[in-house]
Formats: structure tokens, C-alpha cells, sequence
């Protein structure tokens, strides 16, 4: 499924609190140990196998504003305990807000009843791959500035600023907002762990629009930034963080400038309303990271899911073309020799870093695909020996105490080129191109064949030199051919992250978030549509 | 549960607003059960069972407000929650755009709540996994379902005298069902507020006929088709249009409903004058509650009438700024559809495609309407008045606007997730690539 949107899934909400309320310490660790023993032992003495408990504390701050205008802000804070448990070989699995010794009893039995009660219809009893019983250990996403300790009225006088910025600038219309999650999750299983974490990420984002009154035409250009895991410090603007793209165009590493990023967006708004419109056609793409990382994410990330593959998605997300048969023959061929695409739970500053995963394996990284060929999926404990693995690779997920955790995306990035080569090197190489910056449009079949994508800015390149500002693109391709297309990747230079802050699978739908990080690309002789239409 | 009767909501709204230091303050009280059944590779995969009960707070002194929730009801956490929302509103910034809460309004009397599937066992959803995956194992085929049924209450009340009370029930099933050779896929879709009108095998049994009638496509080129849209393919596009209904996005100059040189498209004939487009909550095949969260009572209201823009939605805000009186946003969408069945438009048809349903469509120029997507789930070459074969998914490049200038035949309506679509005949549709996903 997609990336993030403005609209807000109602599953990351919570009860509304106050901003000061955001600081205060929630429960001890050693109560928190005492109350998963609760669960741990019920389900024991009730027959299960195998249990988990996670009791999570979700704290989000959003921000949101037009204009000269706050529109919203709103503190939220969820607090409580799921219970897993495997019982006669079926999962089964209930939450309770009610963190207290009878609360957890209850739904510890009432995860062992559905279990039970399951198990009449299971084919395939649950078969977990062994994992090392850590202790007691925890893991912080290393921050150094804390969002909930910056005062709500700093926040916003930033956004405002970077509105009056475009504003300034000739907008004629500016969204902008601020996500800010913090989640304090505790795990404990049978199997002798007993984790505490403190996951914090952090999205600024905008919509910059402006308007040609007489022709009646509307253009919007999005910000720059991206989703990122880190504490507030990412706000920070620094120029140590900062590239100079093609066409005069700022980029951001790890460290984002909102005012600075907004008045760009409005210049370029403005340009993109007499910007020509593109020849359909052949072109050679050279893709910016930020662009890149959804294309990434849909068209390697998702198919190399295994429960996907398996057809556990089949009637949601869909499946996968990247079959078993395709994996097990050892050279399918997902792309050229220069396609090296990596996962991992662990890349500092990453969206899907942390040191365990949720049902407590130490997160790693792992390759999927090497010199182009497919090399292997992304699983968990209950999936691995299906592919003949006997240790989970580290990425179960659930969005919330409430949600039951299951495979989901871990960070999927594209190694840079290993030899000296710059954007500017890759931008003199082309003779008929196009350069694509930032997210936009994006769609995937359920088997993850053919796609198309938009972006953020599209520039021209013609001999080895940008020469203007294009509209009304999109590519189309298919994953093979596309990843086989892939030509020159730029060094670790140029390497940034992309992120996705909501993106979506499952049913009932749960979110996650997610890095992909690469270098600026090129695929050669991409098909672009021209998606220009006159009503 | 946590699910309360009028006069038990009524009681501790009241308790609430008692509390209350605020100029204004408003109480809304909701409450669900719901439980799903999830299934695939022929087996169920997932169940639960979920209650949920909130009560919001919003206090508002002058142009400040604050929102607070809790989920205990006791007197001292109904005195809490109101003092935290008074305390955050004293913090807000001002909001420019504060509208002052409604007073007492008339709603209609709503018929979205069915005794029946409030009573949904969790033997009753193991039994409709167990319908779909008996006959698709008979068939060779494999089935991925989902069931979820929902029960719940919803209710609001305000300093200034307004209340308002409602009890729903939904229920809503899809199935894919994939051949085991890998080539073919079917998927079917049902919801109700009526459980008793759900037949989980005649459902399945459709979907189980797509998976084995569309192995083995054949590839096509794209191009521009006449096609025939069951419902849940149209209902995607007219649901993507009314996203652009907004007055105040058009008036702004950044919509597709915006007028070229200021204004917006009310009055002006954007699609063929056959297409009616307009929301009842009252309408038996799709009926919803009869107020919003804002506490404007809900009313049939016409979007598109003889292929004329007739209203956008008017938040009580720009209402006042326009000098209209407010248009809430739908809760349903229902299209005027025509006699023809499936069978009827398959028979006049000399030469197109028929198509299940489509997926994962996005916007890709709000300028124009254009979205893309793919077809999914079962697509057929038709050709003088047969299905001829089954045919490889496409991708689509199209706007709902060109399409229903397009428009050929308007068949019978089919309720699909809460709206009222009927089955659409339209010509020369754009499908810009193949795709070899089944």
C-alpha cells in the first residue's frame, strides 16, 4: 500500500493530552516487568506454548497550520498491554487498556480462548524459529533534542515562519504540519526477554501552491523533507546536512530547513505554471534520492515481503510476482549487476530503527537483493522456516498495544556506487533525460509488475545539461525491466534517506514507518507518459 | 459493552456539561463493539474482538478551544476531562475560524441500526470463513477473506441545548479467491447495515467463478476501450470525485471545481446530462446517521443533477464567509442508475472489456481530475454481446469527468461501501499499459 498522506489514520491516535502531560515518566520498568509476568504466567497456566506481552506508551504531538493560521494542535497519549499467545498451535491475541493484575488476566485468557477456539480451523500449526532470551536490555533511538521538551509555541512559530516565507515568496496558498511520535514500548516473552525501548520520529512536511488566476491553473509543490528517526534536532537547518542539486535545487540529509525549503517551493510553484509540458517518450531518469525511496519502497519493498509471497495479503495488498520458485532457483535476475538492495532494522536516523523487534529479536541487516539477483525475503519468527531459515530476520510490527504485531517493511535501501561520482557527473552523462526530485503520484499492481510514478520537480536534460523545468510527467515500467535499466548509482555522497511515516498493510489496516535510502540513479530508456488532459 | 441507550448517553453528557467553567462546551460520546474474521491460504489467519468507548470534551473560551478525552465515565473522570479541556483551551493560540457550536436542531429519525447484527457471534464469523473456504478448496482454488461487523452509538450534546443520538450497525465482507495454477483471481464484495441480507457462499461463489473463469488472459493492446464498470469499479472513481466537492478549495482557485477566472462550477454542466448524483441517509439501501460531528442535521442533498453541479459542501465557516447556507459533506453517494443488468450491457456490447474492480488509484493531476490505477480481480474481452476471454490488467490513465462524458448505458444500482453505484457503460476508456499481475 501507499506512503504517508496529510489525512491522519485514526489508528495513531489517542487520548488527548496536555503538551506538558507528553513529559511525564508513565510506568516504572519494574512494574511494567511485573505486570507482562502477570500475562506471561496466566497464559502459561492456561496451556499456551508460547506468549508475548507488549505494553506500549504511544505519545504524538501534531501541528498543523495554514497560512497565518493554526489550525490544530493536538497532543495524544495511548497507553496499555497486548498479549499474544500460541495456544493448541494457533495464534491468538487480545489488548486491554486496563494495565492492571485482573485487566491482564482477562484478556491473557481471552487470547488463549480465541486461540483455542481458532485452532478448530487451522491448517498450519505455528512454527516459531528459536531466539536468544536477551534479559533485561533496553534501546533509546539516539537523539539529541526531544520533541516533547521544545515548547509547542516554537513549533509553531516555525511552521508560520516558513508560510510567510512562501507566502513572500508568491505563494498563494501554504499547508504545513509537524508529526511528532514517541513510543515507549516495553516487551517481555516466555522465551526470557524483557525489553524497554523509546522510539521517537519526526515529519515536517508542506504543501506550497500557487495559482495563475487568469488561466485558472493550480500547481503544488511539496516539501523537500523526509520522515526521519530522530528527536527535534532535525529541525535544526544545518548547512553541513545540505546538498546543491541540479537546477539550483537544495537538498537535506539529516538535517532539514523548513523556511529556507518553503521559499523554494515557492518559487518553483510559480515556475511550474509555464513550465512546458513533456514529449512522451523514452528518457533516461535520473532519480533523486527522496524520489527514488518510494520507488524503492513499492517496487522492492513490498513484493519482498513473505507473507505477502505467501498469500496471506491476497485479499488486501495483494501478492507478490518475486515467487518462491523465482528465490529458490538463485539467479533471478530482480535487476543489473550494480542493483544491491539491502534491509535493515538498525540504519541510525532511520524510520524503522530499533534494537528489537516486536516480538523481540535483535534487529540486523540482511541483504535481498546482490549484484541484481534475489537472495532472499523479509520474514519473522512464525515464517522463516518456510523459506528454510531458522532465524527471524528482526521485523514484526504493530502499530500499537492494541494491534496485533505481524511482518512489516524493515528500512529497504539501494547501496550507493562504489566509485567517485557525483550528481553533476551523472547529469553531464545524459543526452535526452529527465531529472525527477521528490515524491509524487504513485501506483503498483497487486503483484508489484507495473507501475507508474510521478514526482516533485522534473527538469529537462538535454546533453548533458539541464535546460528547464518539465510538467505533466510520469514513468511507467516494470519492476524487472525497470531494476535491469538501472545504469550508474552516485557514491555515498550523495546518499539520503526517503521515508514513508504511514504506510499501510493488513487487515484491519495497521501503519508503520519507513526508511529507503540511496544515492541520485539512472535507468536508461524509462517509457514517460505525458499526463496532461484538456476537459 | 460499551454501548449506552439514549437516556443513559443523555445522563452522562448532562454530568459533564455540569462541570463546566467554559463559555461554551460540547460533549460527544461514542461507543463500539466489532469484531473480524481474517482468513487466507484456506484457513483463518486472524480473528479479534474490539470495544471502544470515548468521551470528547471540547471547551471553548471566546475564539480558544481545547479537546479532551477519557474513556471512564464516573463523576470525578467526567469532572477531569472537562477541567483538562478548559485548561488546554486557555493555552490554545486563537483560531481565527472559530465557529460558535450549534443550538437545539430537528433531526430525522435514523434506520441504520439492525438488532441482528449487533447479535454477530464469533461462531457466526468462523462460519462465513468456513463457507468461502469449502467451496473454493471444491474448486481448486484458494480463498483470502476478511469479515468485520461493527455495532456502535453515537451521541452529542452542547452548552447551547443541542443533542443528538444515534445507534448504527455495519458490516462489510470481501473475498479473493486465486486459482491454485496461479493464472486466475475473483474477488467480490458485500456490506450491509442488515447482516440477515449477507450470504457469505453466494458471495464467495461469485468470486470463486471469476478466479476460475479468468486463468490463463490473454494479453491485449491498450488503448482506448469501451468498457463496462461493475460497480465497485465506478463506485472508486465517483467516490475520487467527490473529493473535489469542496466550496471553499474551489473558490480558492485550486480545484478541479474552480471557475476559470473566480468562483466555482455550481450551475455549470460538467458531465452527460444522465448522470444524478446526490446523498440520502434516509435511503433504505444505504442509509447512514442523520448529523455530523458538527451537529448539522443530514438531509438529501444533490451534487450532480442532469450533469449539472448543483451544491459543493459549505463548512458552516465558509458558509458565513460566501453569505450560503452550509452543505455538510456526504455520507452516502448515490448515483441514478438505469434498468440494464450486467447481462443486458455484456449483450449490447460489439467490443470492450468488462471490469471487476480496480486498485490502488491515485491522483495524478487534481487540475484535471486524471487518476490511475489498475484493473483487478477478473477482466473480460467482450465482443458481440459475449465474454469472449479473459484479458491481462491494465493500467488506466483517466479522469471520472471524461469518463462520464463518455458515459454509453447506466445499469442497475449495487450498494458498494455504503454508496448506491450503478453499473456503467462508457466509451473510449484509457488504459495505458499491460499489467502481468493476476
Amino acid at each position: 500500500m501507499g506512503a504517508a498522506s496529510l489525512l491522519l489514520p485514526t489508528t495513531m491516535m489517542g487520548n488527548n493530552i496536555h503538551a506538558e502531560a507528553l513529559l511525564e515518566p508513565g510506568m516504572d520498568v519494574l512494574v511494567k516487568k511485573r505486570m507482562a509476568d502477570v500475562a506471561l504466567n496466566t497464559a502459561k497456566s492456561m496451556g499456551a506454548t508460547y506468549a508475548d506481552a507488549r505494553i506500549g506508551r504511544y505519545l504524538n504531538q501534531y501541528v498543523f497550520t495554514r497560512e497565518d493560521k493554526v489550525q490544530r494542535v493536538q497532543n495524544t497519549e495511548s497507553f496499555g498491554i497486548g498479549i499474544r499467545v500460541i495456544a493448541n498451535g494457533t495464534w491468538g491475541f487480545a489488548s486491554t487498556n486496563s494495565v492492571t493484575e485482573d485487566g491482564i488476566k482477562n484478556a491473557t485468557m481471552q487470547a488463549v480462548a480465541i486461540a483455542k477456539a481458532n485452532s478448530k480451523f487451522q491448517t498450519e500449526p505455528v512454527k516459531l524459529a528459536p531466539v536468544s532470551a536477551h534479559g533485561e536490555v533496553s534501546w533509546k533511538t539516539p537523539i539529541k533534542k526531544d520533541f516533547k521538551e521544545v515548547p509547542v509555541s516554537e513549533k509553531v512559530d516555525l511552521l508560520l515562519g516558513a508560510n510567510a516565507a512562501a507566502m513572500d515568496n508568491g505563494a498563494n496558498f501554504v499547508n504545513s504540519a509537524l508529526f511528532m511520535v514517541n513510543e515507549q514500548k516495553y516487551f517481555a516473552s516466555t522465551d526470557g526477554s524483557y525489553i524497554d525501548q523509546d522510539v521517537h520520529r519526526i515529519w515536517p512536511t508542506f504543501g506550497v501552491t500557487a495559482i495563475d488566476r487568469g488561466t485558472g491553473t493550480f500547481k503544488t509543490r511539496q516539501a523537500m523533507s523526509a520522515p526521519m528517526g530522530m528527536g527535534y534536532e532535525y529541525m535544526d537547518g544545518l548547512a553541513s546536512e545540505k546538498l546543491e542539486g541540479p537546477a539550483g535545487i537544495t537538498l537535506y540529509k539529516k538535517s532539514y530547513d523548513i523556511v529556507e525549503d518553503a521559499i523554494q517551493a515557492a518559487k518553483q510553484a510559480n515556475e511550474m505554471l509555464t513550465a512546458k509540458s513533456v514529449d512522451a517518450g523514452k528518457y533516461d531518469l535520473v532519480l533523486e534520492p527522496n524520489h527514488l525511496g518510494l520507488t524503492i519502497h513499492e517496487s522492492v519493498g513490498h513484493p519482498l515481503e513473505l507473507d505477502r509471497v505467501l498469500g496471506y495479503e491476497a485479499n488486501y495488498a495483494g501478492t507478490s510476482f518475486a515467487t518462491l520458485d523465482k528465490w529458490k532457483s538463485g539467479d533471478f535476475n530482480y535487476g543489473s549487476k550494480l542493483v544491491n538492495l539491502v534491509a535493515d532494522k538498525t540504519q541510525e536516523g532511520s524510520l524503522g530503527a530499533v534494537g528489537y523487534d516486536d516480538e523481540g529479536v535483535k534487529c540486523k541487516e540482511w541483504d535481498l537483493v546482490r549484484n541484481g539477483t534475489l537472495v532472499n525475503y523479509q520474514a519473522i519468527r512464525d515464517q522463516v522456516n518456510i523459506i528454510g531459515q531458522n532465524e527471524s530476520h528482526g521485523c514484526c510490527y504493530a502499530q500499537s498495544w492494541n494491534d496485533v504485531q505481524f511482518q512489516r517493511m524493515p528500512n529497504v535501501s539501494l547501496e550507493p556506487g562504489k566509485e567517485k561520482y557525483s550528481i553533476a557527473d551523472m547529469i553531464k552523462d545524459v543526452e535526452k533525460g529527465i531529472y525527477i526530485a521528490g515524491r509524487g503520484s504513485y501506483s503498483i499492481d497487486q503483484q508489484r509488475y507495473n507501475f507508474q510514478f510521478g514526482g516533485t520537480v522534473f527538469y529537462e536534460i538535454k546533453n548533458g545539461e539541464i535546460v528547464g523545468m518539465l510538467n505533466d510527467v510520469a514513468y511507467q515500467s516494470n519492476t524487472q525491466e525497470f531494476w535491469n535499466s538501472c545504469a550508474k548509482i552516485c557514491d555515498e555522497g550523495d546518499y539520503r534517506m526517503f521515508g514513508s511515516f504511514f504506510d499501510g498493510k493488513g487487515q484491519p489496516s495497521q501503519v508503520s514507518a519507513v526508511s529507503h535510502g540511496s544515492s541520485t540513479t539512472r535507468f536508461n530508456d524509462i517509457n514517460v507518459i505525458n499526463t496532461g488532459r484538456s476537459i | 459493552m460499551a454501548i449506552y441507550t439514549e437516556q443513559e448517553a443523555k445522563k452522562i453528557m448532562e454530568k459533564a456539561l455540569s462541570f463546566s467553567t467554559a463559555d461554551i462546551c460540547e460533549v460527544n460520546l461514542s461507543g463500539s463493539e466489532s469484531g473480524n474474521i481474517r482468513y487466507a491460504r484456506n484457513s483463518v489467519s486472524t480473528a479479534g474482538h474490539q470495544s471502544n468507548q470515548s468521551l470528547v470534551v471540547q471547551s471553548s473560551f471566546g475564539k480558544k478551544s481545547g479537546t479532551a478525552t477519557i474513556d471512564e465515565f464516573d463523576d470525578a473522570s467526567l469532572e477531569k476531562v472537562v477541567k483538562r479541556a478548559e485548561e488546554l483551551a486557555k493555552l490554545s493560540p486563537e483560531n481565527s475560524e472559530f465557529m460558535e457550536p450549534l443550538g437545539p436542531q430537528v433531526y430525522d429519525e435514523a434506520i441504520n441500526y439492525v438488532d441482528a447484527t449487533a447479535k454477530i457471534t464469533p461462531d457466526y464469523r468462523a462460519e462465513v470463513a468456513n463457507s468461502s473456504i469449502v467451496p473454493a478448496k471444491a474448486k481448486d482454488v484458494t480463498a483470502a477473506g476478511f469479515l468485520d461487523d461493527s455495532y456502535g452509538f453515537s451521541a452529542m450534546m452542547n452548552s447551547k441545548g443541542l443533542f443528538a443520538y444515534n445507534k448504527a450497525t455495519n458490516v462489510e465482507f470481501t473475498v479473493t479467491m486465486r486459482s491454485n495454477d496461479g493464472t486466475g483471481s475473483g474477488w467480490v464484495t458485500r456490506d450491509y447495515n442488515d447482516i440477515t441480507k449477507f450470504d457469505s457462499a453466494e458471495a464467495s461463489n461469485i468470486a470463486i467463478d471469476k478466479a476460475v473463469l479468468s486463468r490463463e488472459a490473454k494479453a491485449i493492446e491498450p488503448g482506448k476501450y469501451t468498457v463496462i464498470l461493475e460497480p465497485a469499479a465506478a463506485g472508486d472513481l465517483i467516490r475520487n470525485m467527490s473529493r473535489s466537492f469542496s466550496a471553499r478549495t474551489a473558490d480558492e482557485g485550486r480545484s478541479f471545481m474552480s471557475k476559470e477566472g473566480g468562483g466555482t462550477k455550481i450551475g455549470e454542466k460538467i458531465v452527460d446530462e444522465r448522470v444524478n448524483l446526490w446523498s440520502d441517509p434516509l435511503h433504505p439501501e444505504v442509509p447512514t446517521g442523520t448529523w455530523n460531528g458538527a451537529g448539522q442535521p443530514l438531509e438529501k442533498t444533490s451534487w450532480i443533477e442532469n450533469g449539472v453541479v448543483k451544491n459543493l459542501v459549505y463548512d458552516r465557516f465558509w458558509a458565513q464567509e460566501k453569505g450560503v447556507a452550509p452543505v455538510p459533506f456526504p455520507s452516502n453517494l448515490i448515483m441514478g442508475g438505469g434498468d440494464a443488468s450486467l447481462e443486458d450491457l455484456i449483450k449490447s456490447t460489439k467490443k470492450g472489456i468488462l471490469v471487476t474492480r480496480l486498485w490502488y488509484i491515485r491522483s495524478v493531476d487534481p487540475q484535471t481530475l486524471l487518476y490511475t490505477g489498475l484493473t483487478r480481480d477478473g477482466t473480460f474481452y467482450i465482443e458481440n454481446g459475449q465474454i469472449k476471454y479473459p484479458v491481462k490488467n491494465f493500467r488506466f490513465n483517466e479522469s471520472p469527468i471524461i469518463m462520464l462524458n463518455n458515459l454509453e448505458t447506466l445499469g442497475k444500482q449495487v450498494r458498494i461501501d455504503g454508496n448506491l453505484i450503478p453499473y456503467m457503460k462508457i466509451r473510449d476508456f484509457t488504459f495505458t499499459s499491460l499489467s502481468d499481475a493476476v
